[in-house]
């Protein structure tokens, strides 16, 4: 394919314009070392439909398999509504809103994003998102960090593996030490007399492991350290749980993902970063605010500016850039495609699901709840063989079985995290449960 | 907390009236969701943390929320919709084809942890992308986790430090032009190092004297986009390279600018150790309002085993798995980084296939050459030798003769129907117009654009007052962005 619109024609008279013989003239000036020498050694290109055959043929490759894992991204209904006008191509083909007087739409619909984002969190304020959920919690940290002025970062263990991981690549670099406090019975055990004072208390609402957390034992303690509590929650339960803002924390964080986005193999995902009035001029990223034109029009801008890499370069409060404002807008969409009603009504449905399948599994020879805490759609069981066996024999049978925990979490033993949408039917949980009976069975 | 109202009026044509939020559209009990009923036995949730009230989301039907949408859009500026001579940002064409494949079920509802026999699919979609890659580079493996280039850009980083560290070597600084992005120092910060800035000669490259007396045993690396900000290619760039590694330093090329050079040159024979690549500027993936995008990071072989993990490998059984780099710096993100993204990038680049990348790169200088010369005469070229892929005009004259600066030109230039090019930036130059028209646009639209310009300089001449007035046919004015600053409004929230 070729997607200039040069005849041979354009670009003689390109050319003689500027005054050159050939195209191989305007690269006369670089170096010989650095130049190519020949083709570049790859496939030629092709037509659009070998393309599209090359693409199907890759794909045929993966597997379609009923999901039942989750560990931040879930496998919500997206409906056609919501994803026909988030691919709208005026959302998909603009740039960054830098020119305001031609970039309006864009500049609406995050400003809404940022408001519904405080809706569901009950924070005072919400940047025009960030990467993903992992990347809202680096950069949280990051603020923490800058605010206190401390070098101590604590960090439930039921936080997210690949989020503390995440943090910790970045940490080294900066000399921040994260401290880790344990997991027993589910929920984090907080040691109050671990190495600090911390910059932050970070934990996760429900946890990694499905479990809900208090509130009150990780909000008081980052009051009793001067710490900022940063929590990272599941947006699909916020219809169904006390908000993080309600709950009295500075910055909640979570993985947008399930809000309007495909899994398309975790990313593009969307963070959402949200805090507290006071922490408003610490915010990275990009933010969105109002003002009018000198005909006294309203007009959505990108407003305090000058805590952006652009202008305030090594002095910046992040170095982010682009992020992800189309999936945020999608973000948008879905939010107000389920309005209050809606939200609650998949949080309510993914928990009841969760409870039926965790009774069924409880029924199956060997299969037992990992721990006795209350969870709200995504909980944790014990096998009686090793995960990798059980996921390898339920993708046999069309399954994704969840997600193996022994790495992670070696204590809690064969561990596997299962996680409900409402998309699951009663028929693909029954149907999940006969095929780990005859998966067991067989091992 | 709902205001009452349900009118979604505005006129859907570009020009028109302020369209309302979501939230003044809202009537309480109208909905667009529709989802089966719980088909499960009910049992009583007894949750602790037990929401006590409902969110106060907006209350919209679907017909609502599909206008509002739609006008939305049609109060945006687009690729789809005309010319964007974004400098530095190349605003190219986005191929419809690849937005399909991104769309492709198979890959779409992928969930991340799909294990590896069932995701062959994708990890081959990332390896392909890799080998892709690392050919137009010159550079040995690639990692797909970085969402965007300024997070390349820190994943460079702590590259250089892992390898620093590996040697027994602690380094504290950063070489950076004072031409360079700001997410270059800024990133520098981040990744805990200290930016020291290297001075632009008079031919608007770096100066190599100047660098020559900042390297010491304390630098870990350079970083330096090529072609530069000016878009100048860096005549000195083989001395440059040489010099920082005699001083065992590490070049991290900054891929911005790649658009202007596939198929030309590599970045590895230009001596960088380190490059990031902007998926979402040369290899054609849509903007999206400001992302998704991707910053791949690719590394010369040495560099290899600090590469995040983990990255896909072909086993002994000619399975596609994981595996994490002996001494990889970790994870950058948390999955597998923007895959939507570098898949539409890996379409894009079979689509074009080797020799078409270098045709890319050939009109986009061709097309950055033309129009150059088709402005000279009234706006200034400070630095007037051969530009690559985009070149920086400056108004300078014009502003010291009429009043008129670089921000009226580019805010006159949307009335004509373009978007604006970059302005203020590089900050070397003054009153600086940073223009790059890409390969997908055509000689009567670069006629066009150009013709476009010079009216407006003549304009400046005549009539500068018209031009501090502009723009008068885009949706809005410009705005009084002082007081967006002062009276902060973020959220409808704070409208009750």
């Amino acid at each position: 394919m070729d997607f200039t619109p040069h005849t041979d024609a354009d670009v003689r008279s390109m050319l003689d314009r500027i005054g050159l013989a050939n195209v191989e003239d305007l690269f006369a000036h670089l170096p010989d070392r650095v130049r190519v020498v020949g083709e570049l050694d790859l496939p030629s290109g092709l037509s659009e439909p070998e393309l599209m055959d090359s693409i199907s043929s890759m794909a045929v490759q993966n597997d379609d398999l009923v999901c039942f894992a989750g560990g931040g991204n879930y496998d919500h209904y997206l409906p056609p509504t919501v994803r026909s006008l988030n691919l709208r191509s005026e959302f998909v083909t603009s740039y960054t809103p830098y020119q305001p007087e031609v970039s309006q739409g864009v500049l609406q619909a995050l400003f809404e994003f940022q408001s519904m984002v405080c809706a569901i969190t009950g924070m005072d304020v919400s940047n025009a998102s960030v990467y993903d959920g992992a990347g809202a919690a680096l950069e949280a940290v990051n603020v923490a960090v800058a605010v206190t002025r401390r070098d101590t970062v604590w960090v439930s263990s039921a936080v997210a593996p690949q989020t503390r991981q995440t943090i910790s690549t970045f940490a080294h670099a900066r000399g921040i030490t994260l401290v880790e406090h344990p997991v027993v019975d589910g929920a984090t055990d907080w040691q109050a007399d671990a190495a600090g004072p911390p910059a932050a208390v970070v934990f996760a609402q429900p946890n990694y492991l499905g479990v809900i957390e208090s509130y009150e034992a990780a909000v008081s303690l980052s009051r009793a350290q001067g710490a900022l509590a940063i929590a990272a929650v599941d947006p699909m339960t916020l219809g169904l749980l006390r908000t993080p803002g309600q709950a009295g924390v500075d910055i909640a964080i979570a993985e947008g993902q399930p809000l309007g986005g495909p899994l398309t193999f975790g990313g593009p995902g969307v963070g959402l970063f949200a805090v507290t009035e006071k922490l408003m001029r610490r915010l990275p990223g990009r933010l969105v605010g109002t003002t009018t034109d000198e005909q006294g029009r309203l007009v959505y801008v990108l407003t305090l500016r000058a805590r952006e890499q652009d202008i305030r370069r090594e002095k910046a409060s992040s170095n982010i850039c682009t992020n992800q404002s189309l999936n945020a807008v999608g973000v948008a969409i879905q939010l107000a495609w389920l309005g209050p009603d809606g939200l609650a009504e998949i949080g309510r449905q993914s928990a009841q699901k969760a409870r039926y399948m965790a009774a069924r599994l409880s029924a199956v020879e060997g299969v037992q709840m990992a721990y006795p805490a209350t969870y709200a759609r995504e909980f944790a069981v014990t096998l009686p063989i090793a995960p990798s066996l059980v996921i390898d024999g339920m993708a046999r049978r069309g399954f994704l079985a969840g997600i193996d925990l022994t790495l992670d979490y070696p204590d809690l033993g064969n561990a596997l995290l299962i996680a409900l949408t409402e998309r699951r039917t009663k028929d693909d949980i029954d149907d999940y449960v006969e095929a780990l009976e005859e998966v067991i069975a067989h091992a | 907390m709902l205001k009452p109202g349900g009118s979604a009026a505005s006129s859907p044509l570009i020009g028109g009236s302020e369209e309302p939020t979501l939230i003044e559209m809202s009537v309480a009990g109208r909905r667009a969701w529709s989802l089966p009923a719980l088909d499960v036995p009910e049992v009583v949730l007894d949750l602790p943390e037990q929401a006590k009230s409902s969110v106060a989301l907006p209350e919209v039907s679907e017909h609502d929320l599909v206008m509002h949408y739609t006008r939305l859009s049609h109060r945006n500026f687009s690729v789809d919709l005309g010319a964007y001579p974004l400098g530095s940002c190349t605003m190219k064409y986005n191929p419809k084809v690849c937005d399909w494949a991104a769309e492709h079920p198979a890959f779409r509802d992928l969930h991340p942890a799909t294990p590896e026999e069932s995701a062959q699919g994708a990890l081959a979609v990332l390896l392909e992308a890799e080998r892709f890659l690392c050919e137009i580079t010159g550079m040995e493996r690639a990692t797909f986790q970085p969402p965007a280039g300024a997070s390349g850009e820190l994943t460079g980083l702590l590259i250089m430090r892992a390898y620093h560290e590996d040697k027994g070597e602690t380094r504290t600084k950063i070489l950076i032009p004072d031409a360079a992005h700001g997410t270059n120092p800024a990133s520098v910060t981040i990744g805990g190092y200290e930016t020291i800035e290297v001075p632009s000669n008079d031919r608007g490259m770096v100066d190599v004297d100047a660098l020559r007396e900042r390297l010491d045993d304390q630098v870990a690396g350079l970083m330096l986009t090529n072609p530069n900000t000016l878009g100048l290619f860096e005549a000195d760039i083989l001395e440059i390279a040489d010099a920082v590694h005699e001083a065992g330093g590490l070049v991290y090329y900054d891929g911005a600018n790649l658009n202007a050079i596939m198929g030309i040159a590599k970045p590895g024979l230009m001596g960088f150790d380190i490059v990031h690549s902007n998926l979402h500027k040369t290899f054609a993936t849509p903007h999206g309002g400001g992302g998704p995008g991707a910053g791949p990071v690719a590394v010369h072989d040495q560099l290899v085993p600090f590469l995040p993990g983990p990255l896909p490998e072909v086993d002994a059984d000619g399975i596609i798995r994981w595996v994490t780099p002996e001494k990889s710096i970790g994870r950058v993100h948390g999955k597998h980084g923007n895959f939507g993204v570098v898949l539409r990038a890996l379409a894009y680049m079979m689509a074009l296939g080797g020799d078409g990348l270098r045709r890319v790169s050939e009109r986009a200088v061709l097309n950055a050459r033309y129009l150059e010369e088709l402005l000279r005469g009234p706006y200034d070229l400070p630095y007037d030798s051969p530009c690559m892929h985009e070149f920086v005009a400056s108004a300078r004259t014009l502003k010291k003769d009429t009043g008129t600066r670089a921000m009226d030109i580019v805010k006159a230039l949307m009335d004509e129907g373009f978007h604006a090019p970059t302005v203020y930036f590089p900050l070397i130059v003054e009153e600086a117009l940073m223009i790059e028209p890409t390969e997908t646009q055509s000689l009567q639209t670069m006629d066009a654009l150009a013709g476009a310009l010079l009216s407006i300089a003549g304009t400046a001449r005549t009539d500068p007052d018209a031009l501090h007035a502009a723009p008068v046919r885009t949706p809005v004015g410009r705005p009084d962005e002082a007081s967006a600053a002062r009276n902060l409004r973020v959220s409808w929230g704070g409208d009750e």
